[in-house]
C-alpha cells in the first residue's frame, strides 16, 4: 500500500527539500520504491539538491494540465535504483496547481510508487495546501527556535483540518523532525530543548538533525546527504528517521556536543 | 542647513463620524415640558442615560440666564446636553454646549427591553475540546464554558461567552465571558499567555506578573481590574 508523505515546515529555510531528498534517498536504500515530488512551483530547487537539473524536460504542471503524460515527467536518478524525482516547473505559478490535477496525479504516483514523498514550498497558501492535500502522513520539519515552532504548530493545526484524511475523520499521522540542532548552543541555553518543542507541539518525534556542513556540501554538489556521506551525523540521523518511518524501532539519538582533544585544548587555552 | 533644523510636523488627523441624538423640543411653559421628561424618565429609568441629547430653541424664546436654568434643571436629571440648535450663537455663554446646525432627522428605533426570563431559560452549555488548539485556530463559543484537553498554542485564539478551562498550556489569547458575563473566569494549568480578557477587560503578556508564568493559574474579574492569581 502506497504511502503518500508530505515534508513540511511553514517557515522557509529549515530543510524541507534537504529532508525530503534525505528521507527518499534512505527509503530507496532499504528497497522502497520512491518518488520524490516538488510542489514549491516557480521557485524550484528540489531538482537541483537532487543533481538533476539539467534532466528536466516535464514538470508537474504539465502532467497536471495534462501536457505530458506521467512517465515523461518523471526523472530517473542516476545513483539509486528505485529512487526518482517529479520535478516542479520553474516558469509557473502556484495557481497552476489545481486540486483536481494534483489528486489524479498523486494517485496514479501511488499506483507506481511505495512511497510518494511531497516536498511542501514554505508558507501556508495554495502550494502547501495542495503538497498536503492527499497526504497519508507527515514530517513537520522543524528548527530549535520559537518562530519555527510556532509554524510549525500552524501547519500541524491545518493538517488536522485542511486535508482529504481530516475531511474524512481520519487522521494524517504527523511526525516531528527536528534540524539543524546544535548541541553547543542547546548546552549553552541559545535553543529551545527538544522537551520545550515536543511539550509546544504535542507530536511524536521522528529524529532529531545535528547541524552539520555535510548538509551545505551534499547539496551544493546536488547528492542528498545520506548518499555524498553515508557515516556523517546527518546522514545517520536521517537513515534512522527513514527506518522509523518504516516502523522499525530504533532508539532516538539525541546529538551530544563532541569535543576532540585538540578542541579541548585549544578552548582552554582561549578562555 | 535650515532644513535640517526644521521639526518635521506632525500632521492632525481629522475624521468624521455622525451619531443619533435626541433631540428635545423645550414648549412654554417650561415647568410643565419638564414634567413631561420626569414621566418619562419614571417609566423608564435610564432612558436617556448616556444617550447624546440636543436641545432645540426655536419655539421658545429664552434669555441667556433662562437657558442656563433650563440646561440645569436637565442636569438634576441626569440628562447631559450635547448641544444647542435654533438659538443664536450671542445668547450662549462659553460654558454652555454648542450651537448645532445641519442636523438631519431618522427614526430612533426603541430598543426591546431585556426579558430577564428567556435568559433563564437557555440553559448553559459547554463545549469540550479534546485536542490541542493550535497557532492560527480560533474557537469561538459564545453560547457558555470551553473546556480544552490540550494546550492553546502561541498565535492561538479561544473565546467563550462563560468561563475558560484550559488543562494544557495557555500560550495564545483567551477571551471569556464575552457576552458580558462578568464572574467568567479563566484557568489553565500553565500561563504563558499572550492576552486575557474576561468582558473586554484585558491583560496581555506583559502584564501577566513574571512569578506566575508556567504555573497553574486563574483570571476572574474583581470591579473592574482583573485579577490574575496562582491556582493552588
Amino acid at each position: 500500500m502506497a504511502k503518500v508523505l508530505v515534508v513540511t515546515s511553514g517557515k522557509g529555510g529549515v530543510g524541507k527539500t534537504t529532508t525530503t531528498a534525505a528521507l527518499g534517498a534512505a527509503l530507496a536504500q532499504r528497497g522502497e520504491k520512491v518518488v520524490v515530488v516538488d510542489f514549491d512551483v516557480g521557485l524550484r530547487n528540489l531538482d537541483l539538491v537532487m543533481g538533476a537539473e539539467r534532466r528536466v524536460v516535464f514538470d508537474l504542471i504539465n502532467v497536471v494540465q495534462g501536457v505530458a503524460k506521467l512517465p515523461q515527467a518523471l526523472i530517473k536518478d542516476k545513483r539509486l535504483e528505485n529512487l526518482w524525482l517529479l520535478p516542479a516547473s520553474q516558469t509557473r505559478d502556484k495557481d497552476a496547481l489545481t486540486e483536481e490535477g494534483v489528486g489524479k496525479v498523486i494517485d496514479d504516483l501511488r499506483s507506481r510508487f511505495d512511497w510518494v514523498i511531497c516536498d511542501s514550498p514554505a508558507g501556508i497558501e495554495r502550494g502547501a495546501s495542495m503538497a498536503m492535500r492527499f497526504a497519508d502522513e507527515a514530517v513537520i520539519v522543524t528548527n530549535p527556535e520559537v518562530s519555527s515552532v510556532r509554524d510549525s504548530d500552524r501547519i500541524i493545526g491545518m493538517l488536522d483540518s485542511k486535508t482529504v484524511r481530516a475531511e474524512k475523520g481520519e487522521r494524517v499521522e504527523k511526525h516531528i523532525l527536528i534540524t539543524r540542532y546544535d548541541a553547543s548552543r542547546a548546552a549553552r541555553g541559545e535553543m529551545l530543548t527538544i522537551d520545550d518543542i515536543l511539550e509546544i507541539l504535542a507530536t511524536p518525534l521522528l529524529g532529531i538533525i545535528p547541524e552539520s556542513q555535510d548538509v551545505l556540501k551534499a547539496s551544493n554538489v546536488g547528492t542528498p546527504v545520506t548518499l555524498s556521506n553515508a557515516d556523517g551525523a546527518p546522514a545517520r540521523a536521517y537513515i534512522d528517521a527513514a527506518r522509523r518511518l518504516c516502523g522499525d524501532t530504533v532508539p532516538m539519538q539525541v546529538p551530544t556536543e563532541r569535543k576532540g582533544f585538540m578542541d579541548r585544548l585549544l578552548r582552554r587555552r582561549a578562555a | 542647513m535650515e532644513a535640517a533644523a526644521k521639526v518635521q510636523r506632525q500632521m492632525v488627523r481629522l475624521r468624521g463620524r455622525s451619531y443619533v441624538a435626541f433631540v428635545f423640543v423645550p414648549t412654554v411653559p417650561i415647568q410643565d415640558w419638564l414634567q413631561e421628561i420626569d414621566t418619562t424618565i419614571a417609566r423608564s429609568p435610564g432612558f436617556f442615560a448616556g444617550r447624546p441629547v440636543v436641545i432645540d430653541l426655536s419655539s421658545v424664546d429664552l434669555s441667556q440666564s433662562g437657558i442656563g436654568h433650563l440646561l440645569t434643571s436637565l442636569q438634576d436629571r441626569n440628562i447631559r446636553v450635547l448641544g444647542i440648535e435654533g438659538v443664536e450663537e450671542g445668547r450662549l455663554t462659553p460654558s454652555m454646549p454648542p450651537v448645532l446646525s445641519g442636523g438631519r432627522s431618522c427614526v430612533i428605533e426603541p430598543t426591546a427591553p431585556k426579558k430577564a426570563e428567556a435568559k433563564a431559560e437557555t440553559k448553559p452549555t459547554s463545549l469540550l475540546l479534546e485536542t490541542p488548539v493550535r497557532s492560527g485556530q480560533t474557537v469561538i463559543f459564545p453560547e457558555g464554558d470551553v473546556t480544552i484537553l490540550g494546550s492553546v498554542g502561541s498565535g492561538a485564539e479561544v473565546v467563550a461567552g462563560g468561563s475558560i478551562h484550559i488543562y494544557g498550556a495557555l500560550r495564545g489569547r483567551a477571551m471569556a465571558g464575552v457576552n458580558g458575563h462578568t464572574s467568567a473566569r479563566i484557568y489553565c494549568q500553565k500561563i504563558e499567555a499572550e492576552l486575557l480578557a474576561i468582558d473586554g477587560f484585558y491583560q496581555t503578556a506583559d502584564d501577566i506578573d513574571a512569578a506566575l508564568r508556567g504555573k497553574p493559574a486563574q483570571a476572574w474579574l474583581q470591579g473592574n481590574t482583573m485579577r490574575i492569581t496562582a491556582l493552588n
